[in-house]
């Protein structure tokens, strides 16, 4: 059964230094007010999952909070490159951070294996890439039916997934709409999951097929207006592709960043206050 | 070249000019997605484009910035999970055609979009996969389009990302289950195949205007030509006249939000 929480309290609570965390939302519903609270809270030593880093990781990395990363795709999207990222992997700034690099169909189908309770994915993947000769977690196995070369992932099992959704009603079930992303698996995979919302309902007034996440696999519902901002949410606000655009320049040096990081999530308390 | 077009449309147009009416076609971000609403909106009302994100049979009045953008959900036919996307649609072997971009591409259409230099000491670090390396194997067949320079085609990819045909042109013999891979690519310059024998890129056909030596100068390997090379047609009005209003309408779009 899904506890109502503030955003302080969920973080404080799921969150601890040197877990893996999964913050899902494939480039729609990224859980930026979540990833804001992680960075005032100076959490430390994070194994951070996710498929499109996008900026939300962008700005946990360059505050510090990781020291790796998984994903398959890490880029600002319609941009150009994640700064932040790329400093801490060339640079080693802040700190150097390991990375652990897939494809979006392996990233995928682990976080669908997480869900499932199995220990490994598999795939018909990875054919003539370079991607497994630098990521030991990518093996190959054979079909014990029909002999066919396949490649396996392990399963995406973390410590805590973090998602946002647009509305949970009052016994915590959730509905996730629009670009419904791995948000389920990623609950479903972790041991611990926060699923901020843009709204708390009497109804959440759905039809029978709709992707509902049930109250009782959530640990902790937290009611955070945009808190997706500048993503989107789907039915309630629009991408801020301004401010994606922004942040190429804010990124890309130490200084701007570290200022906007101050006065935007440092000093804007609880408040998702990078909107443009 | 013609003063009626540049010759990033004459790109757009001939890679737009490569997909057929109903075929279904998984878009890359960028010029990819302009080539293929380019098509939809001109000779092939009626191809399903499909974006990673999960949506199926979309139809987007402005060209997306990001591969979520809303605009793609709210004009798709309808939105899958990415795992569904992935297992299901690319996996299950119901896309006809994807369609890509690259940072590098090779003497033997391998696509590197991870890195330049040395993976543990990058010289640059770029996105990485993404969809790319699963869509290029269990699709029917790739097409790639991106501008020609010695920068972005190289002899040998620094990292192979996205197999084309392997360091030796054999990586997809006795592969079961596999699509023929990229069977064109479309530049500012040309467009190239690759040769069916040693599956080497050759160049099959000048754009109006360009000349061997000028491909030859934008290619890192000595570039070979089909010996029945022959000249691009131009695009004509209708086709510049739907790409200028979809970009302008993307720009105008983009830069309200």
């Amino acid at each position: 059964m899904a506890e109502f929480l503030s955003l302080h309290d969920a973080v404080a609570r799921y969150v601890t230094d040197g877990a893996t965390v999964a913050m899902e939302g494939f480039t729609h519903l990224i859980p930026f007010a979540a990833g804001h609270e992680v960075i005032r809270q100076k959490k430390r030593d994070l194994t951070l999952i996710r498929m499109t880093p996008d900026l939300i990781y962008d700005q946990m990395i360059g505050a510090g909070c990781a020291s790796k990363l998984i994903f398959s795709w890490g880029g600002n999207p319609g941009v150009g490159s994640l700064h932040r990222l790329r400093d801490a992997v060339e640079k080693g700034w802040p700190h150097q951070i390991e990375i652990l690099e897939h494809s979006h169909a392996a990233m995928a189908n682990a976080f669908e294996a997480g869900a499932s309770g199995l220990p490994l994915a598999v795939l018909r993947g990875y054919i003539g890439s370079d991607l497994p000769k630098v990521n030991d977690q990518i093996k190959f196995i054979e079909c014990p039916f029909t002999g066919e070369r396949l490649a396996a992932v392990p399963a995406i099992r973390p410590d805590v997934s973090i998602v946002h959704a647009q509305k949970a009603d009052r016994n915590g079930n959730v509905l996730v709409k629009g670009i419904i992303g791995v948000q389920k698996e990623a609950v479903l995979a972790a041991t611990h999951s926060i699923v901020t919302v843009e709204e708390i309902v009497d109804e959440l007034d759905v039809h029978a097929n709709a992707c509902v996440i049930p109250g009782w696999v959530i640990s902790a519902v937290v009611e955070a207006p945009a808190g997706a901002k500048p993503s989107y949410t789907h039915g309630y606000y629009s991408r801020s592709n301004k401010f994606y655009k922004d942040w190429d320049a804010i990124a890309r040096d130490r200084e701007a960043f570290t200022a906007w990081l101050d006065e935007h999530v440092f000093a804007a308390g609880q408040d998702n206050g990078d909107t443009a | 070249m013609s003063e009626r077009y540049d010759s990033s449309e004459m790109m757009t147009v001939t890679a737009a000019r490569a997909l057929h009416n109903g075929q279904s076609c998984f878009v890359g971000i960028g010029l990819p997605s302009e080539a293929a609403n380019l098509a939809r909106l001109t000779h092939a009302p009626d191809v399903v484009l499909i974006y990673e994100s999960g949506t199926l049979q979309t139809k987007p009045e402005v060209l997306p910035l990001s591969i979520g953008d809303g605009e793609l959900c709210e004009t798709a036919l309808t939105t899958v999970s990415v795992p569904e996307m992935f297992r299901y649609w690319v996996q299950g072997g119901q896309i006809d055609v994807g369609f890509l971009g690259a940072a590098q591409v090779d003497k033997y259409a391998n696509l590197n979009t991870t890195l330049i230099g040395d993976y543990t000491q990058p010289k640059v670090r770029l996105p990485g996969g993404g969809g790319a390396p699963e869509m290029a194997t269990c699709t029917g067949e790739i097409f790639i389009t991106l501008k020609h320079s010695k920068r972005t085609f190289v002899d040998a990819a620094d990292f192979i990302t996205t197999v084309g045909f392997g360091r030796d042109g054999t990586a997809r013999d006795n592969v079961p289950n596999i699509g023929r891979g990229p069977t064109r690519i479309i530049t500012d310059l040309c467009v190239m195949q690759p040769d069916t024998q040693t599956k080497e890129l050759t160049v099959t056909s000048l754009h109006p205007g360009v000349t061997r030596a000028q491909v030859e100068e934008a290619t890192g390997w000595a570039i070979r030509f089909a010996a029945d090379l022959g000249e691009t047609p131009e695009p004509d009005d209708h086709e510049l006249e739907v790409l200028r209003d979809l970009k302008a309408r993307t720009e105008k779009h983009h830069s309200e939000a």
